[in-house]
């Protein structure tokens, strides 16, 4: 449980998800349960996609249809509670927040991880940007398993 | 003996914002810091802040502190900065004293701020002053600010967003986290921080705390045990982790100790971390011309510190005949701010904190 040990439900998870159909083209997931005062996602999105408002303390709500899943909000959120996915034919395509050094490298194989901090299987690095932009927040492409939709969430580096 | 316009105690969030509104009306103001560089706290946080852009929200607290001193030596001949002084005596007729390296001096300030921003509450337990007990700024300014690590593995007490954050600073360096303690049945701090300690495999124990450190020359365990809804120890829950630091985040307690001085009227309010001094809305304590900005009136976030500093700046510039040139817009502006800061879930034990302060009876 979020509250317990920081993990959302399975069922908390997928109200951060658009219909499956959307899935298509790459899209951002804000996984921001709580009202908490913070708006970056929002006013660093160059599409307007992501509303919330004159109350900074309500939670974002991602406009599916604006979203183009660039991933400037991913390494916007100081919460680091955004990622975007895609589907393919035969994998997902996530890109994730990532703040520990040395950063991973463009086609190393690493770990997979869950919410719960578990290795569900592995994947495979697409891409590293990590620009003055990103400000030390590395924006990882990963290549995932098409069964992990609503279990990956970040990568760990194989000792 | 040197007389300012405005003295400002205390160099960090608040105090900075402060002296950066007071030039910009044209006081002439001296910012007195204790430790060798102002910023305060920002200085030791690596991660990006919330709150909104006119906060610095998603810049790094380092950063932000960069950002605060700037705004402040742009006006080189309006603010002056002392660092390594201290404060020891503050008087009713605005004299301060000070001592900075073995030199006592005297000094004479027409408004005063105190920005003293809080301290470290700590926790009893057995054996809590063995070496490698530290307090969560502690590790802050060893590992963030010197580069030393404080250990090999960490068990963090307390899952407010200090405890969090700093446990996740810790694995960012190296150090492994065993677990945080949270003695509440629930977590303390934003679920997004605790959402990413435990993706980094980290266990975030409630209802559990430390009841015992043992060790010879340093820490070498811990026993933890689960707490009941009374905030006793369960007996028979007792275990052991082997561990060679332990990091206390307990929560802060306002740097109120100037204010005595001036005897100015203090009330003990739980919600804003302990006593704090009881203000009017202007910010401005019992004591004529002796205002208070950022934690030192109620803990809180870095980011009300800085608006609290603007705002108080703002007040002193009006009240000394220095009317800042945007003073309407910018008295709104700030006020706002501060309201929105204020106004989630998270904001209500100021909200409700602030109101008993007010003395005001709907304060539950």
């Amino acid at each position: 449980m979020l509250n317990k040990n920081g993990v959302p439900t399975l069922e908390e998870i997928k109200s951060r998800f658009p219909s499956e159909e959307f899935l298509n083209k790459p899209k951002a997931i804000t996984e921001c349960y709580e009202e908490i005062p913070c708006n970056p996602c929002s006013t660093s999105c160059p599409f307007d996609a992501i509303y919330i408002g004159e109350d900074i303390n309500t939670a974002p709500i991602v406009d599916f249809e604006k979203c183009t899943g660039c991933g400037i909000c991913v390494y916007n959120c100081p919460g680091l509670a955004i990622f975007t996915v895609q589907t393919k034919e035969d994998h997902l395509v996530f890109k994730i927040p990532y703040e520990l050094v040395p950063y991973p490298e463009k086609g190393e194989l690493v770990d997979a991880i869950n919410r719960n901090g578990d290795i569900i299987g592995e994947c495979e690095i697409e891409k590293v940007s990590i620009t003055n932009r990103h400000d030390k927040t590395a924006l990882l492409q990963v290549k995932v398993a098409q069964e992990l939709l609503y279990e990956f969430i970040t990568v760990r580096r194989k000792l | 003996m040197r007389e300012f316009d405005l003295v400002i105690i205390g160099g960090g969030p608040a105090g900075l914002s402060a002296a950066k509104i007071a030039a910009e009306s044209g006081l002439n103001s001296l910012i007195i810091e204790r430790d060798y560089n102002v910023g305060g706290q920002l200085v030791k946080q690596t991660h990006m802040f919330f709150g909104s852009e006119k906060q610095y929200a998603k810049t790094r607290g380092i950063d932000i502190a960069k950002i605060l001193v700037n705004d402040v030596l742009a006006y080189p001949d309006k603010v002056e900065i002392m660092t390594e002084t201290t404060v020891v005596g503050l008087y009713k007729d605005n004299v301060l004293t000070l001592l900075q390296n073995e030199k006592y001096m005297k000094i004479k300030a027409k408004a005063i701020i105190i920005a003293t921003g809080a301290s470290e509450k700590f926790l009893a337990f057995e054996n809590n002053d063995l070496p490698g007990i530290y307090g969560a700024g502690a590790v802050q300014t060893l590992m963030n600010v010197h580069g030393v690590l404080p250990s090999e593995e960490v068990v963090m007490v307390g899952s407010g967003n200090i405890g969090l954050i700093v446990s996740y600073q810790l694995i960012q360096a190296g150090v492994k986290v065993k677990a945080v303690l949270e003695a509440a049945p629930t977590i303390g701090g934003y679920k997004v921080h605790a959402s990413k300690l435990k993706r980094l495999g980290v266990d975030i124990l409630t209802s559990t705390s430390v009841k015992r450190a043992e060790g010879k020359d340093n820490l070498e365990k811990i026993i933890i045990a689960k707490l009941d809804k009374n905030w006793d120890y369960i007996p028979g829950t007792e275990e052991e982790i082997i561990v060679d630091a332990l990091c206390i985040s307990v929560g802060l307690s306002p740097l109120t100790s100037l204010l005595s001085m001036v005897e100015a009227d203090m009330k003990f309010v739980n919600y804003l971390g302990g006593l704090v001094p009881v203000i009017n809305h202007q910010h401005e304590t019992s004591v004529k011309n002796i205002f208070v900005a950022g934690d030192v009136c109620g803990v809180e976030e870095a980011s009300s510190a800085i608006v609290e500093g603007y705002f108080s700046g703002l007040i002193v510039a009006e009240r000394l005949g220095h009317k800042h040139p945007r003073h309407e817009e910018l008295y709104q502006d700030f006020e706002a701010q501060l309201e929105n800061l204020r106004s989630g879930p998270f904001g209500e034990k100021t909200r409700l904190g602030l109101m008993e302060l007010r003395g005001e009876d709907n304060a539950e």
